[in-house]
């Protein structure tokens, strides 16, 4: 990892009796895309917040490039962060270009970099338009182009893709991997797991407001030791045959419906697996091995606490 | 840990907040009603004496704080409940403070481009009833008009401090209307009944001195002292004000106390906007 720009030490955020963030130690890397994922109410935005400054932490130091989020020099940390609220509301008495003067002026950025903003986000042509009669998508598009006002090197997107279409999840994402070359930081949660596993480098799985497991989703999977899932097509009238083969790998439950063979494989037999299949001969006509998702891994760890 | 006040971040709120009510035509909608409402008084003020017409400024005054002391406070408690309460309920004051701004700065700036707003829309509106009184009464009369206008945007912007506390305290922009509809029954319905109570019950027997400290905590009383103290003829017309000591009158030290009616609840609100 390369410096640390984000340090987290020994935070809490206590309301009344209850820890909303307990006890979290995270530090995040410059240049680090960060997904942090969690059920509702597992302190995800909780922490967010306190990421921002926004909230105090009951105890423990929050540092972004080595400043005290809450301290003297907030204001210079929080020009150094775009965010992107998760239930974002905007004004909508404003047009596009003049939200984005609004804030350029608070974040001391300069207007006329607005317009190549609203571009990016592909909003050029709706620059003029209140945002009362933007769509759900528009909003969004056009709070992410407020995350972007003055070239933050620090990114924190909460729930980023809510609202977006396909192809404007595409979109959101190439941004991305640009800003990313630029040696931007980005933090975001997302529910959508799957969107996220193939474009985070590092991920911290929060639950009752502790990381409950942090690394690579490669690392995340591997600690689990969550089975493979396997699609095996078979010639329909070699059921028995597929049976006999599988047989000495004590698999568990095998589904066999209309030539598709579905069962979960432990990782350590798969190439066993893969030798009796390929030795079987022609009556096995494709495999597909299914890596454990996100979700599996997500829901892997619910039942673990 | 002390951090200094950026008055660029202040005004970047205020001229959001100002701009909104203009566009909105608030600003203009209430400056109709001013001027509507000052001139029809001005001029048929006097009718159930069976006269209309110009009179002089002493009596245009009085009843022009007469309306005044009903519609400001009203007019600004209902600008300003929602300025912080609003902004939570509708998700976007996350946001606002995420930017290199404080919670201070931004209560400032909203009570800023409010009162702007509020300001300009009462300047604006009394101002063209003064060019109207100055042509009929002539210049002196501008003087006493002048100090009643000022008076009436001191008288605003206590309520629309009250009205920014209210927000920055209630829950929601419901509780935060209710409250401050409350503040204004009480202030300028009930208060001054409660007052000629305590005076009726107590049979004199009450300690006279203390009466105008009573009448101090209401902006909306210190507004009526400070306009029609001058003026012996109108004074009879309000009961309360005869208990009022001269030594008291001095319309600095009444300016000195709206002042403090403006800063006061302004202090509780930013001790409370954490």
């Amino acid at each position: 990892m390369t410096d640390k720009l984000i340090d987290i030490r020994g935070v809490y955020k206590r309301y009344g009796a209850v820890d909303a963030v307990n006890g979290v130690e995270l530090t995040i890397g410059a240049g680090e895309l960060f997904g942090l994922i969690g059920h509702n109410g597992a302190g995800k935005t909780t922490l967010f917040k306190m990421m921002l400054g926004l909230l105090p932490a009951s105890a423990g130091e929050i540092r972004i490039g080595g400043q005290a989020v809450r301290g003297a020099a907030f204001r210079e940390v929080r020009r150094s962060i775009g965010y992107l609220p998760e239930s974002l509301a905007l004004y909508d008495n404003l047009s596009g270009l003049e939200t984005l003067h609004f804030f350029a002026r608070l974040k001391g950025v300069n207007r006329s970099t607005c317009p190549a903003l609203l571009d990016q986000v592909g909003l050029a042509g709706a620059a003029d338009q209140r945002v009362r009669n933007y769509s759900k998508g528009m909003r969004q598009r056009l709070g992410f182009a407020q995350a972007l006002l003055g070239s933050p090197r620090l990114l924190f997107l909460d729930e980023p893709t809510n609202g977006l279409d396909p192809q404007g999840i595409l979109e959101f994402y190439r941004i991305l991997a640009e800003l990313r070359q630029c040696g931007v930081t980005v933090v975001l949660t997302s529910h959508i797991l799957a969107e996220i596993q193939q474009r985070v480098d590092r991920l911290a799985l929060m639950r009752n407001g502790r990381i409950q497991a942090l690394g690579t989703v490669q690392a995340l999977r591997q600690r689990q030791d969550l089975p493979l899932t396997l699609s095996v097509s078979f010639r329909p009238g070699d059921v028995k045959l597929l049976m006999t083969t599988l047989a000495p790998l004590n698999l568990g439950p095998i589904e066999a419906i209309d030539g598709i063979a579905r069962f979960a494989c432990p990782r350590q037999k798969k190439m066993a697996l893969l030798a009796a299949l390929t030795a079987a001969g022609p009556s096995i006509r494709d495999i597909d091995v299914h890596e454990p998702s996100l979700e599996d891994v997500f829901l892997g760890y619910a039942e673990e606490a | 840990m002390m951090i200094g006040i950026e008055f660029g971040q202040i005004g970047a709120i205020a001229g959001k907040e100002f701009r909104d009510r203009l566009r909105n035509r608030w600003v203009l909608a209430v400056a109709a009603v001013f001027t509507i409402f000052a001139l029809v008084i001005a001029y048929f003020g006097a009718a159930q004496q069976g006269a209309v017409g110009w009179r002089s400024i002493d009596v245009t005054i009085a009843s022009l704080v007469s309306l005044v002391i009903y519609l400001i406070p009203l007019i600004a408690l209902l600008l300003g409940y929602d300025a912080i309460v609003g902004e939570r309920e509708r998700g976007s004051l996350d946001l606002l403070l995420s930017m290199p701004i404080t919670r201070f700065e931004v209560l400032l700036g909203k009570f800023g481009g409010l009162a702007g707003a509020i300001g300009v829309a009462t300047v604006a509106s009394f101002g063209l009833g003064g060019l109207l009184l100055f042509y009929q009464l002539g210049s002196s009369a501008l003087f006493h008009y002048s100090g009643f206008v000022l008076s009436a945007f001191l008288l605003s912007l206590c309520f629309l401090s009250l009205a920014v506390m209210v927000s920055v305290l209630a829950e929601d922009r419901m509780r935060a209307s209710g409250i401050a509809i409350a503040l204004w029954f009480f202030y300028v319905l009930v208060y001054d009944l409660l007052l000629l109570g305590l005076l009726v019950v107590s049979e004199g027997k009450l300690n006279l001195n203390f009466f105008p400290v009573l009448l101090m905590l209401n902006p909306a009383d210190i507004f009526r002292i400070l306009n029609i103290f001058g003026f012996e003829d109108v004074q009879r017309l309000y009961g309360l004000a005869t208990v009022f000591p001269e030594t008291l009158a001095n319309p600095w030290l009444l300016g000195s106390t709206m002042v403090f009616w403006i800063i006061a609840p302004l202090g509780v609100a930013a001790w409370r906007f954490k």
